[in-house]
Protein backbone atom coordinates (compact mmCIF):
# COMPACT_ATOMS: atom_id res chain seq x y z
CA UNK A 1 0.00 0.00 0.00
CA UNK A 2 0.87 3.36 -0.72
CA UNK A 3 2.03 5.80 1.89
CA UNK A 4 -0.09 8.69 2.23
CA UNK A 5 2.40 11.26 2.21
CA UNK A 6 3.84 9.72 -1.23
CA UNK A 7 0.03 10.33 -3.13
CA UNK A 8 0.99 13.61 -4.67
CA UNK A 9 4.11 12.01 -5.76
CA UNK A 10 4.15 10.82 -9.92
CA UNK A 11 6.89 8.06 -9.73
CA UNK A 12 5.27 6.46 -6.78
CA UNK A 13 1.60 6.67 -7.78
CA UNK A 14 3.46 5.15 -11.08
CA UNK A 15 4.61 2.28 -9.18
CA UNK A 16 1.43 1.46 -7.27
CA UNK A 17 -0.43 1.35 -10.64
CA UNK A 18 2.09 -0.40 -11.90
CA UNK A 19 2.45 -3.33 -9.66
CA UNK A 20 -0.07 -2.84 -6.18
CA UNK A 21 2.01 -5.02 -4.12
CA UNK A 22 5.28 -3.97 -4.76
CA UNK A 23 5.59 -0.58 -2.71
CA UNK A 24 6.26 -1.73 1.18
CA UNK A 25 6.65 1.72 2.81
CA UNK A 26 7.95 5.03 1.08
CA UNK A 27 9.03 8.06 2.04
CA UNK A 28 10.40 11.61 1.04
CA UNK A 29 12.99 12.82 3.39
CA UNK A 30 15.23 16.07 2.74
CA UNK A 31 13.76 16.05 -0.86
CA UNK A 32 14.82 12.50 -2.06
CA UNK A 33 12.30 9.87 -2.91
CA UNK A 34 12.68 6.82 -1.02
CA UNK A 35 10.49 3.56 -1.88
CA UNK A 36 10.81 0.32 -0.03
CA UNK A 37 10.18 -2.57 -2.70
CA UNK A 38 9.25 -5.65 -1.96
CA UNK A 39 12.31 -7.75 -2.77
CA UNK A 40 10.73 -10.92 -4.74
CA UNK A 41 9.67 -7.51 -7.15
CA UNK A 42 13.08 -5.88 -7.39
CA UNK A 43 13.40 -6.92 -10.81
CA UNK A 44 10.08 -6.04 -12.69
CA UNK A 45 9.84 -2.79 -10.89
CA UNK A 46 13.48 -1.41 -11.74
CA UNK A 47 12.20 -2.89 -15.21
CA UNK A 48 9.27 -0.52 -15.32
CA UNK A 49 11.00 2.28 -14.14
CA UNK A 50 13.98 1.98 -17.11
CA UNK A 51 11.57 1.43 -20.19
CA UNK A 52 8.51 3.17 -19.10
CA UNK A 53 9.47 5.76 -16.73
CA UNK A 54 12.83 6.72 -18.39
CA UNK A 55 14.95 6.09 -15.57
CA UNK A 56 17.89 5.31 -18.01
CA UNK A 57 20.43 5.48 -15.52
CA UNK A 58 21.41 3.19 -13.04
CA UNK A 59 24.10 5.22 -10.61
CA UNK A 60 24.80 2.41 -7.97
CA UNK A 61 24.22 -0.51 -5.97
CA UNK A 62 24.97 -0.67 -2.51
CA UNK A 63 23.74 -1.70 0.97
CA UNK A 64 23.49 -1.12 4.33
CA UNK A 65 23.99 -3.96 7.55
CA UNK A 66 21.10 -3.04 9.90
CA UNK A 67 22.89 -5.80 12.52
CA UNK A 68 21.86 -6.90 14.55
CA UNK A 69 18.09 -6.09 13.89
CA UNK A 70 16.10 -8.49 11.45
CA UNK A 71 15.50 -8.08 8.00
CA UNK A 72 19.53 -7.22 8.40
CA UNK A 73 20.65 -6.26 5.00
CA UNK A 74 18.82 -3.59 2.53
CA UNK A 75 20.05 -3.30 -0.17
CA UNK A 76 19.92 0.44 -1.99
CA UNK A 77 19.73 1.01 -5.90
CA UNK A 78 19.50 4.86 -6.69
CA UNK A 79 18.33 5.62 -10.30
CA UNK A 80 18.72 8.39 -12.32
CA UNK A 81 16.51 9.74 -15.36
CA UNK A 82 18.76 11.80 -17.28
CA UNK A 83 15.36 13.16 -19.39
CA UNK A 84 13.41 13.97 -16.40
CA UNK A 85 16.11 15.16 -14.27
CA UNK A 86 15.03 13.13 -10.67
CA UNK A 87 16.55 10.80 -8.99
CA UNK A 88 14.82 7.76 -7.22
CA UNK A 89 16.22 5.55 -4.55
CA UNK A 90 14.83 1.79 -3.92
CA UNK A 91 15.25 -0.16 -0.84
CA UNK A 92 14.48 -3.85 -0.62
CA UNK A 93 14.75 -6.02 3.26
CA UNK A 94 16.83 -9.10 2.92
CA UNK A 95 16.93 -11.31 5.95
CA UNK A 96 20.25 -12.32 7.15
CA UNK A 97 20.52 -15.89 6.79
CA UNK A 98 21.92 -16.90 3.56
CA UNK A 99 21.05 -13.33 2.05
CA UNK A 100 20.05 -13.46 -1.72
CA UNK A 101 18.28 -11.33 -4.40
CA UNK A 102 17.91 -11.35 -7.76
CA UNK A 103 19.70 -9.45 -9.62
CA UNK A 104 19.29 -6.32 -11.95
CA UNK A 105 21.80 -7.17 -14.70
CA UNK A 106 19.52 -8.15 -17.03
CA UNK A 107 17.78 -4.11 -16.76
CA UNK A 108 20.87 -2.41 -16.30
CA UNK A 109 24.31 -4.44 -17.24
CA UNK A 110 25.93 -1.85 -15.23
CA UNK A 111 24.34 -3.40 -12.31
CA UNK A 112 27.29 -6.31 -12.57
CA UNK A 113 30.43 -4.71 -10.63
CA UNK A 114 28.09 -2.80 -8.55
CA UNK A 115 26.22 -6.17 -7.40
CA UNK A 116 29.89 -8.13 -7.53
CA UNK A 117 30.88 -5.08 -4.95
CA UNK A 118 28.10 -5.92 -2.44
CA UNK A 119 28.67 -9.63 -2.95
CA UNK A 120 31.92 -9.34 -2.26
CA UNK A 121 31.87 -6.69 1.46
CA UNK A 122 28.60 -7.74 2.37
CA UNK A 123 27.91 -11.10 1.13
CA UNK A 124 24.49 -11.32 -0.21
CA UNK A 125 24.26 -13.17 -3.00
CA UNK A 126 22.84 -12.15 -6.30
CA UNK A 127 20.57 -14.56 -7.73
CA UNK A 128 21.17 -15.03 -11.68
CA UNK A 129 23.70 -12.76 -12.18
CA UNK A 130 26.50 -13.67 -14.83
CA UNK A 131 29.33 -13.06 -13.01
CA UNK A 132 29.65 -13.80 -8.93
CA UNK A 133 32.93 -13.17 -7.86
CA UNK A 134 34.43 -11.08 -5.64
CA UNK A 135 35.90 -7.74 -7.35
CA UNK A 136 37.94 -5.83 -4.04
CA UNK A 137 39.31 -8.49 -2.31
CA UNK A 138 40.77 -11.03 -3.78
CA UNK A 139 39.10 -14.72 -3.98
CA UNK A 140 40.58 -16.83 -1.02
CA UNK A 141 39.55 -14.02 1.63
CA UNK A 142 37.46 -14.88 4.39
CA UNK A 143 34.54 -12.68 5.67
CA UNK A 144 32.65 -9.80 4.23
CA UNK A 145 34.73 -6.57 5.42
CA UNK A 146 31.64 -4.25 5.47
CA UNK A 147 29.36 -5.85 7.39
CA UNK A 148 28.73 -5.04 11.06
CA UNK A 149 30.40 -7.83 12.97
CA UNK A 150 33.10 -7.82 11.17
CA UNK A 151 35.79 -6.47 13.27
CA UNK A 152 38.29 -3.35 12.08
CA UNK A 153 40.82 -4.32 14.35
CA UNK A 154 43.18 -7.57 15.53
CA UNK A 155 44.79 -10.14 14.03
CA UNK A 156 43.24 -13.19 11.79
CA UNK A 157 44.57 -16.61 13.30
CA UNK B 1 51.19 -18.04 -21.83
CA UNK B 2 47.43 -18.89 -23.45
CA UNK B 3 47.32 -22.57 -21.36
CA UNK B 4 49.01 -20.60 -18.21
CA UNK B 5 46.67 -19.35 -15.24
CA UNK B 6 47.72 -16.24 -13.30
CA UNK B 7 46.53 -16.82 -9.78
CA UNK B 8 43.71 -14.51 -9.02
CA UNK B 9 41.51 -14.55 -12.09
CA UNK B 10 40.63 -17.36 -14.57
CA UNK B 11 42.80 -16.86 -17.46
CA UNK B 12 41.18 -20.35 -18.19
CA UNK B 13 37.78 -19.34 -18.03
CA UNK B 14 38.17 -16.81 -20.61
CA UNK B 15 40.12 -19.11 -23.42
CA UNK B 16 37.55 -21.60 -22.29
CA UNK B 17 34.42 -19.74 -23.74
CA UNK B 18 36.42 -19.81 -27.08
CA UNK B 19 36.58 -23.53 -28.30
CA UNK B 20 38.49 -23.77 -31.44
CA UNK B 21 41.23 -20.85 -31.06
CA UNK B 22 42.67 -19.44 -33.85
CA UNK B 23 46.17 -19.96 -34.87
CA UNK B 24 47.16 -16.37 -33.53
CA UNK B 25 45.19 -16.28 -30.78
CA UNK B 26 46.44 -15.90 -26.97
CA UNK B 27 46.00 -14.30 -23.55
CA UNK B 28 47.59 -11.22 -22.91
CA UNK B 29 47.97 -9.97 -19.39
CA UNK B 30 48.23 -6.07 -19.05
CA UNK B 31 49.27 -4.76 -15.68
CA UNK B 32 48.67 -4.05 -12.67
CA UNK B 33 51.95 -2.29 -12.86
CA UNK B 34 51.88 -1.33 -16.48
CA UNK B 35 52.43 2.29 -16.87
CA UNK B 36 50.04 3.23 -18.71
CA UNK B 37 47.11 1.83 -16.27
CA UNK B 38 47.91 4.92 -14.04
CA UNK B 39 47.97 2.79 -10.93
CA UNK B 40 47.36 -0.69 -10.58
CA UNK B 41 44.87 -1.90 -13.61
CA UNK B 42 44.96 -5.25 -14.56
CA UNK B 43 43.62 -6.09 -18.25
CA UNK B 44 43.39 -9.50 -19.24
CA UNK B 45 43.50 -9.26 -23.40
CA UNK B 46 42.52 -12.44 -25.40
CA UNK B 47 43.80 -11.30 -28.97
CA UNK B 48 43.49 -12.58 -32.62
CA UNK B 49 46.83 -11.24 -34.14
CA UNK B 50 46.57 -7.71 -32.90
CA UNK B 51 42.86 -7.48 -32.74
CA UNK B 52 41.83 -7.74 -29.08
CA UNK B 53 38.56 -10.32 -28.89
CA UNK B 54 37.73 -10.02 -25.43
CA UNK B 55 38.64 -8.05 -22.23
CA UNK B 56 38.56 -8.68 -18.70
CA UNK B 57 39.13 -5.96 -16.14
CA UNK B 58 40.74 -7.00 -12.31
CA UNK B 59 39.95 -4.07 -10.36
CA UNK B 60 40.97 -4.07 -6.29
CA UNK B 61 44.52 -3.82 -6.00
CA UNK B 62 44.31 -0.61 -3.97
CA UNK B 63 41.27 -1.48 -2.31
CA UNK B 64 41.58 -0.21 1.27
CA UNK B 65 38.47 -0.86 2.67
CA UNK B 66 38.06 3.57 2.87
CA UNK B 67 34.14 3.26 3.50
CA UNK B 68 34.35 1.25 6.70
CA UNK B 69 37.55 3.80 8.16
CA UNK B 70 34.12 6.11 7.21
CA UNK B 71 32.36 4.62 10.22
CA UNK B 72 34.99 4.48 13.10
CA UNK B 73 35.18 8.11 12.82
CA UNK B 74 33.27 11.40 13.09
CA UNK B 75 31.86 12.94 10.38
CA UNK B 76 34.84 15.84 10.57
CA UNK B 77 37.77 13.85 10.66
CA UNK B 78 36.13 11.96 7.77
CA UNK B 79 37.10 14.57 5.66
CA UNK B 80 40.53 13.35 5.76
CA UNK B 81 39.61 10.40 4.42
CA UNK B 82 37.36 11.92 0.86
CA UNK B 83 40.67 13.13 -0.12
CA UNK B 84 42.41 9.62 -0.35
CA UNK B 85 39.98 8.34 -2.31
CA UNK B 86 40.71 10.39 -5.67
CA UNK B 87 44.00 11.66 -4.77
CA UNK B 88 43.39 14.03 -8.35
CA UNK B 89 40.68 15.70 -7.14
CA UNK B 90 40.97 15.95 -3.21
CA UNK B 91 38.61 19.17 -3.29
CA UNK B 92 35.84 17.86 -5.33
CA UNK B 93 35.75 14.92 -2.90
CA UNK B 94 35.55 17.04 -0.17
CA UNK B 95 33.03 18.98 -1.69
CA UNK B 96 30.86 15.73 -1.65
CA UNK B 97 31.36 14.60 1.95
CA UNK B 98 30.43 18.39 3.17
CA UNK B 99 27.28 19.04 0.96
CA UNK B 100 26.13 15.62 2.05
CA UNK B 101 26.84 16.17 5.59
CA UNK B 102 25.53 19.47 5.60
CA UNK B 103 22.01 18.33 3.91
CA UNK B 104 21.45 15.99 6.87
CA UNK B 105 22.35 18.57 9.39
CA UNK B 106 20.18 21.44 7.25
CA UNK B 107 23.03 23.79 8.01
CA UNK B 108 22.93 26.90 5.39
CA UNK B 109 26.70 27.74 4.21
CA UNK B 110 27.69 31.46 3.92
CA UNK B 111 27.82 32.95 0.43
CA UNK B 112 31.80 33.36 0.62
CA UNK B 113 32.48 29.85 1.95
CA UNK B 114 30.04 28.41 -1.26
CA UNK B 115 31.90 31.07 -3.73
CA UNK B 116 35.05 29.90 -2.37
CA UNK B 117 34.34 26.45 -2.70
CA UNK B 118 33.15 26.70 -6.07
CA UNK B 119 36.52 28.47 -6.93
CA UNK B 120 38.51 25.79 -5.62
CA UNK B 121 36.99 22.74 -7.41
CA UNK B 122 37.20 24.26 -10.43
CA UNK B 123 40.80 24.64 -9.71
CA UNK B 124 41.17 20.93 -9.11
CA UNK B 125 39.42 20.33 -12.02
CA UNK B 126 41.89 21.95 -14.13
CA UNK B 127 44.68 20.31 -12.31
CA UNK B 128 42.86 16.67 -12.59
CA UNK B 129 42.60 17.48 -16.27
CA UNK B 130 46.26 18.63 -16.48
CA UNK B 131 47.20 15.59 -15.10
CA UNK B 132 45.09 13.54 -17.04
CA UNK B 133 46.56 15.46 -20.33
CA UNK B 134 49.89 14.87 -19.71
CA UNK B 135 49.81 11.54 -18.75
CA UNK B 136 47.33 10.64 -21.90
CA UNK B 137 49.70 12.36 -24.34
CA UNK B 138 52.56 10.55 -22.81
CA UNK B 139 50.59 7.17 -23.33
CA UNK B 140 49.88 7.96 -26.85
CA UNK B 141 53.79 9.32 -27.68
CA UNK B 142 53.54 13.66 -27.09
CA UNK B 143 56.05 13.76 -24.35
CA UNK B 144 56.27 17.62 -24.44
CA UNK B 145 52.63 17.73 -23.64
CA UNK B 146 53.52 16.54 -20.06
CA UNK B 147 55.92 18.92 -19.07
CA UNK B 148 53.63 22.09 -20.29
CA UNK B 149 50.85 20.57 -18.31
CA UNK B 150 52.65 19.76 -15.19
CA UNK B 151 54.54 23.62 -15.09
CA UNK B 152 50.57 24.51 -14.71
CA UNK B 153 49.72 22.31 -11.94
CA UNK B 154 52.75 23.00 -10.15
CA UNK B 155 51.21 26.42 -9.76
CA UNK B 156 47.91 25.17 -9.30
CA UNK B 157 49.12 22.74 -6.16
CA UNK B 158 51.25 25.86 -4.56
CA UNK B 159 47.80 27.74 -4.75
CA UNK B 160 46.51 24.79 -2.68
CA UNK B 161 49.20 25.09 -0.09
CA UNK B 162 48.89 28.46 0.05
CA UNK B 163 45.25 27.76 0.91
CA UNK B 164 45.22 24.87 3.10
CA UNK B 165 48.96 24.11 4.00
CA UNK B 166 48.97 20.68 1.84
CA UNK B 167 49.59 20.51 -1.66
CA UNK B 168 47.27 17.28 -2.29
CA UNK B 169 45.60 15.92 0.84
CA UNK B 170 44.39 19.48 1.24
CA UNK B 171 40.74 18.93 3.34
CA UNK B 172 40.20 22.81 2.93
CA UNK B 173 36.62 22.14 3.33
CA UNK B 174 34.96 21.25 6.66
CA UNK B 175 31.74 20.65 7.36
CA UNK B 176 29.95 24.30 8.26
CA UNK B 177 32.15 25.51 5.97
CA UNK B 178 36.72 26.08 5.24
CA UNK B 179 39.20 24.60 7.67
CA UNK B 180 40.96 27.95 7.79
CA UNK B 181 40.27 31.79 6.90
CA UNK B 182 41.48 32.43 2.80
CA UNK B 183 45.22 33.31 3.35
CA UNK B 184 46.30 37.37 2.66
CA UNK B 185 47.02 37.95 -1.01
CA UNK B 186 44.63 34.89 -2.08
CA UNK B 187 43.13 36.82 -4.71
CA UNK B 188 45.91 38.05 -6.81
CA UNK B 189 47.84 34.78 -6.91
CA UNK B 190 44.75 33.13 -7.92
CA UNK B 191 44.07 36.24 -10.67
CA UNK B 192 47.86 35.86 -12.05
CA UNK B 193 47.37 32.26 -12.53
CA UNK B 194 44.37 32.57 -14.17
CA UNK B 195 44.82 35.69 -16.48
CA UNK B 196 47.69 33.45 -18.14
CA UNK B 197 45.82 30.61 -17.97
CA UNK B 198 43.94 30.58 -20.87
CA UNK B 199 46.53 31.62 -23.35
CA UNK B 200 48.30 27.98 -21.85
CA UNK B 201 45.47 26.15 -23.02
CA UNK B 202 45.85 27.44 -26.01
CA UNK B 203 49.76 26.24 -26.31
CA UNK B 204 48.51 22.85 -25.45
CA UNK B 205 46.18 23.21 -28.21
CA UNK B 206 49.07 24.26 -30.53
CA UNK B 207 51.28 21.18 -29.69
CA UNK B 208 47.72 18.58 -30.30
CA UNK B 209 44.69 19.85 -31.66
CA UNK B 210 45.81 19.80 -35.85
CA UNK B 211 48.90 17.39 -34.48
CA UNK B 212 49.01 14.64 -37.54
CA UNK B 213 50.38 11.72 -35.44
CA UNK B 214 47.75 13.04 -32.12
CA UNK B 215 45.09 12.79 -34.83
CA UNK B 216 46.20 9.24 -36.50
CA UNK B 217 45.93 8.26 -32.83
CA UNK B 218 42.57 9.46 -32.12
CA UNK B 219 40.38 9.98 -34.28
CA UNK B 220 37.47 7.79 -34.49
CA UNK B 221 39.69 5.24 -31.93
CA UNK B 222 37.30 3.99 -28.82
CA UNK B 223 34.21 4.46 -30.30
CA UNK B 224 31.02 3.11 -27.89
CA UNK B 225 27.16 4.01 -28.32
CA UNK B 226 25.48 6.26 -26.01
CA UNK B 227 23.20 3.20 -24.82
CA UNK B 228 26.01 1.38 -24.15
CA UNK B 229 27.40 4.29 -21.82
CA UNK B 230 24.46 4.78 -19.92
CA UNK B 231 23.22 1.48 -19.47
CA UNK B 232 26.97 0.39 -17.63
CA UNK B 233 27.49 3.92 -15.72
CA UNK B 234 29.56 5.56 -17.71
CA UNK B 235 29.52 9.66 -16.88
CA UNK B 236 31.01 12.60 -16.90
CA UNK B 237 33.20 13.91 -20.16
CA UNK B 238 32.61 10.43 -21.96
CA UNK B 239 29.19 11.23 -21.92
CA UNK B 240 29.58 14.76 -23.24
CA UNK B 241 31.42 13.67 -26.33
CA UNK B 242 29.03 11.37 -27.26
CA UNK B 243 26.53 14.37 -27.26
CA UNK B 244 24.63 14.27 -24.39
CA UNK B 245 24.15 17.20 -22.23
CA UNK B 246 24.53 16.09 -18.73
CA UNK B 247 26.31 18.04 -15.78
CA UNK B 248 25.47 17.73 -12.67
CA UNK B 249 26.88 21.53 -12.16
CA UNK B 250 23.75 22.68 -14.07
CA UNK B 251 21.13 19.99 -13.74
CA UNK B 252 21.40 19.59 -10.39
CA UNK B 253 22.97 23.11 -8.98
CA UNK B 254 25.32 22.85 -5.81
CA UNK B 255 26.57 25.06 -3.39
CA UNK B 256 25.39 28.37 -5.60
CA UNK B 257 27.04 27.08 -9.10
CA UNK B 258 23.29 28.36 -10.27
CA UNK B 259 25.11 31.93 -10.23
CA UNK B 260 27.65 31.20 -12.16
CA UNK B 261 28.07 31.56 -15.96
CA UNK B 262 29.20 28.77 -18.53
CA UNK B 263 28.81 26.30 -20.78
CA UNK B 264 28.72 22.46 -20.56
CA UNK B 265 30.97 21.76 -23.82
CA UNK B 266 29.79 18.76 -26.11
CA UNK B 267 30.89 16.79 -28.88
CA UNK B 268 28.88 14.93 -31.32
CA UNK B 269 32.06 12.34 -32.64
CA UNK B 270 32.20 10.03 -29.63
CA UNK B 271 35.64 8.94 -29.95
CA UNK B 272 39.21 9.94 -27.93
CA UNK B 273 39.66 12.82 -29.72
CA UNK B 274 36.34 14.30 -29.05
CA UNK B 275 36.59 13.67 -25.31
CA UNK B 276 39.85 15.47 -25.97
CA UNK B 277 38.16 18.34 -26.73
CA UNK B 278 35.32 18.11 -24.13
CA UNK B 279 38.07 18.04 -21.76
CA UNK B 280 40.28 21.08 -22.89
CA UNK B 281 37.11 23.12 -23.69
CA UNK B 282 36.21 22.57 -19.67
CA UNK B 283 39.78 23.46 -18.61
CA UNK B 284 38.48 26.56 -20.68
CA UNK B 285 34.95 27.10 -18.52
CA UNK B 286 36.99 26.13 -15.18
CA UNK B 287 38.82 29.25 -16.18
CA UNK B 288 35.65 31.50 -16.90
CA UNK B 289 34.36 30.34 -13.35
CA UNK B 290 37.50 31.15 -11.36
CA UNK B 291 37.79 34.39 -13.25
CA UNK B 292 33.48 35.06 -12.21
CA UNK B 293 34.39 34.02 -8.45
CA UNK B 294 37.21 36.18 -8.20
CA UNK B 295 35.61 39.54 -9.26
CA UNK B 296 32.15 38.68 -7.75
CA UNK B 297 33.69 36.94 -4.49
CA UNK B 298 31.04 37.99 -1.56
CA UNK B 299 31.99 39.12 1.86
CA UNK B 300 31.20 38.05 4.72
CA UNK B 301 31.88 35.05 7.32
CA UNK B 302 33.68 31.57 5.87
CA UNK B 303 31.97 29.21 8.35
CA UNK B 304 28.47 28.70 9.30
CA UNK B 305 26.98 30.32 12.10
CA UNK B 306 26.08 26.89 14.07
CA UNK B 307 28.22 26.50 17.04
CA UNK B 308 27.41 23.40 17.69
CA UNK B 309 28.99 21.68 14.52
CA UNK B 310 31.92 24.52 13.56
CA UNK B 311 34.92 25.41 16.01
CA UNK B 312 34.53 28.47 17.27
CA UNK B 313 37.42 31.32 16.95
CA UNK B 314 40.62 30.98 18.88
CA UNK B 315 39.97 34.52 20.40
CA UNK B 316 36.46 33.89 21.45
CA UNK B 317 37.54 30.95 23.44
CA UNK B 318 39.83 32.87 25.48
CA UNK B 319 36.88 35.16 26.31
CA UNK B 320 33.92 33.12 26.31
CA UNK B 321 33.26 30.04 28.59
CA UNK B 322 30.20 28.56 25.98
CA UNK B 323 32.77 28.77 23.38
CA UNK B 324 35.40 26.66 25.47
CA UNK B 325 33.20 24.61 25.98
CA UNK B 326 32.10 24.24 22.47
CA UNK B 327 35.09 23.57 21.70
CA UNK B 328 35.97 20.70 24.19
CA UNK B 329 32.62 19.12 22.87
CA UNK B 330 33.21 19.18 19.27
CA UNK B 331 36.86 17.90 19.85
CA UNK B 332 36.50 14.81 22.04
CA UNK B 333 33.56 13.52 20.89
CA UNK B 334 32.41 15.70 17.41
CA UNK B 335 28.60 16.93 16.90
CA UNK B 336 25.25 14.75 16.31
CA UNK B 337 23.83 14.37 13.21
CA UNK B 338 20.06 14.06 12.49
CA UNK B 339 18.90 10.37 11.63
CA UNK B 340 18.51 10.21 8.08
CA UNK B 341 20.02 9.11 4.39
CA UNK B 342 21.22 11.27 1.88
CA UNK B 343 22.50 11.03 -1.52
CA UNK B 344 24.69 14.01 -2.43
CA UNK B 345 25.93 13.83 -6.20
CA UNK B 346 28.48 16.64 -7.03
CA UNK B 347 30.44 16.65 -10.92
CA UNK B 348 33.85 15.53 -9.98
CA UNK B 349 36.19 15.86 -12.99
CA UNK B 350 35.54 12.61 -13.79
CA UNK B 351 31.75 12.45 -14.04
CA UNK B 352 29.27 11.49 -11.47
CA UNK B 353 30.19 11.65 -7.83
CA UNK B 354 27.90 10.83 -5.12
CA UNK B 355 27.70 10.32 -1.48
CA UNK B 356 25.25 7.91 -0.03
CA UNK B 357 25.37 9.08 3.88
CA UNK B 358 23.44 7.24 6.19
CA UNK B 359 23.08 8.87 9.80
CA UNK B 360 21.72 6.85 12.92
CA UNK B 361 21.50 10.28 15.23
CA UNK B 362 25.71 9.21 16.62
CA UNK B 363 28.22 11.51 16.19
CA UNK B 364 30.01 9.03 13.03
CA UNK B 365 28.12 7.86 9.86
CA UNK B 366 26.98 4.21 10.30
CA UNK B 367 27.61 3.59 6.15
CA UNK B 368 28.96 5.98 3.65
CA UNK B 369 29.05 4.57 0.21
CA UNK B 370 30.74 6.83 -2.71
CA UNK B 371 29.63 6.14 -5.99
CA UNK B 372 33.12 7.16 -7.99
CA UNK B 373 32.80 7.75 -11.47
CA UNK B 374 36.36 5.65 -12.06
CA UNK B 375 34.04 2.92 -11.03
CA UNK B 376 31.27 3.50 -12.81
CA UNK B 377 33.50 4.39 -15.86
CA UNK B 378 35.68 1.62 -16.05
CA UNK B 379 33.12 -1.20 -16.04
CA UNK B 380 32.77 0.09 -19.65
CA UNK B 381 36.34 -1.24 -20.61
CA UNK B 382 35.45 -4.57 -22.27
CA UNK B 383 32.71 -2.73 -24.36
CA UNK B 384 34.94 -0.21 -25.45
CA UNK B 385 37.97 -2.15 -26.35
CA UNK B 386 36.42 -5.49 -27.91
CA UNK B 387 37.47 -5.23 -31.58
CA UNK B 388 39.83 -2.44 -31.41
CA UNK B 389 43.79 -3.20 -32.23
CA UNK B 390 45.79 -3.80 -29.29
CA UNK B 391 47.94 -0.32 -29.43
CA UNK B 392 44.44 1.77 -29.31
CA UNK B 393 43.75 0.02 -26.03
CA UNK B 394 46.22 2.35 -24.42
CA UNK B 395 44.27 5.56 -26.56
CA UNK B 396 41.12 4.26 -25.03
CA UNK B 397 41.72 3.40 -21.82
CA UNK B 398 43.45 6.83 -21.49
CA UNK B 399 40.24 8.41 -22.61
CA UNK B 400 37.96 7.38 -19.74
CA UNK B 401 40.72 9.43 -17.34
CA UNK B 402 40.06 7.20 -14.57
CA UNK B 403 41.99 7.02 -10.86
CA UNK B 404 42.54 3.56 -9.48
CA UNK B 405 42.28 5.02 -6.30
CA UNK B 406 38.58 6.65 -7.13
CA UNK B 407 37.60 2.56 -8.55
CA UNK B 408 38.85 0.66 -5.57
CA UNK B 409 38.34 2.76 -2.64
Amino acid sequence: MLPENLRQNAIATAVEAFDGDAIAAGKIDRGELTLEIAPGKIVSICGFLKYDQKFVRLSSVTAVDRYPAEPRFEVVYHLHSVERNQRVRLKCRVYGADPAIESVTSVWRGANWYEREVFDLFGINFLNHPDLRRIMLPDDWEGHPLRKDYPVTGHRI
Amino acid sequence: MSDQDIPGVSVSAVAEEQPTPGPHRMVLNMGPQHPSTHGVLRLLLELDGETVMKCQPDIGYLHTGIEKEFEQKNYQQDVTLTDRVDYLAPLSNNLGWCLATEKLLGLEIPSQAQWMRVMLTELTRLNSHLVWLGTHAIDIGAMSVFLYCFREREDILRIFEMFSGQRMMTSYFRVGGLALEPPRRWHERIKKFIDVFPSRVDEYEDLLTNNRIWLGRTKGVGRISLEDMLDLGVTGPMLRAAGLKIDARKDEPYSSYEKFDFEVPTRPENDVFARYQVRVEEMRQSARIVQQALEGMPAGPWKADAPHVVLPDREKMKTQMEALIYHFKIVTEGFRVPEGEVYQVIESPRGELAYYVVSDGTARPYRVHMRTPSFGNLQSTPTLVAGSLIADVIASIGSMDFVLGDTDR
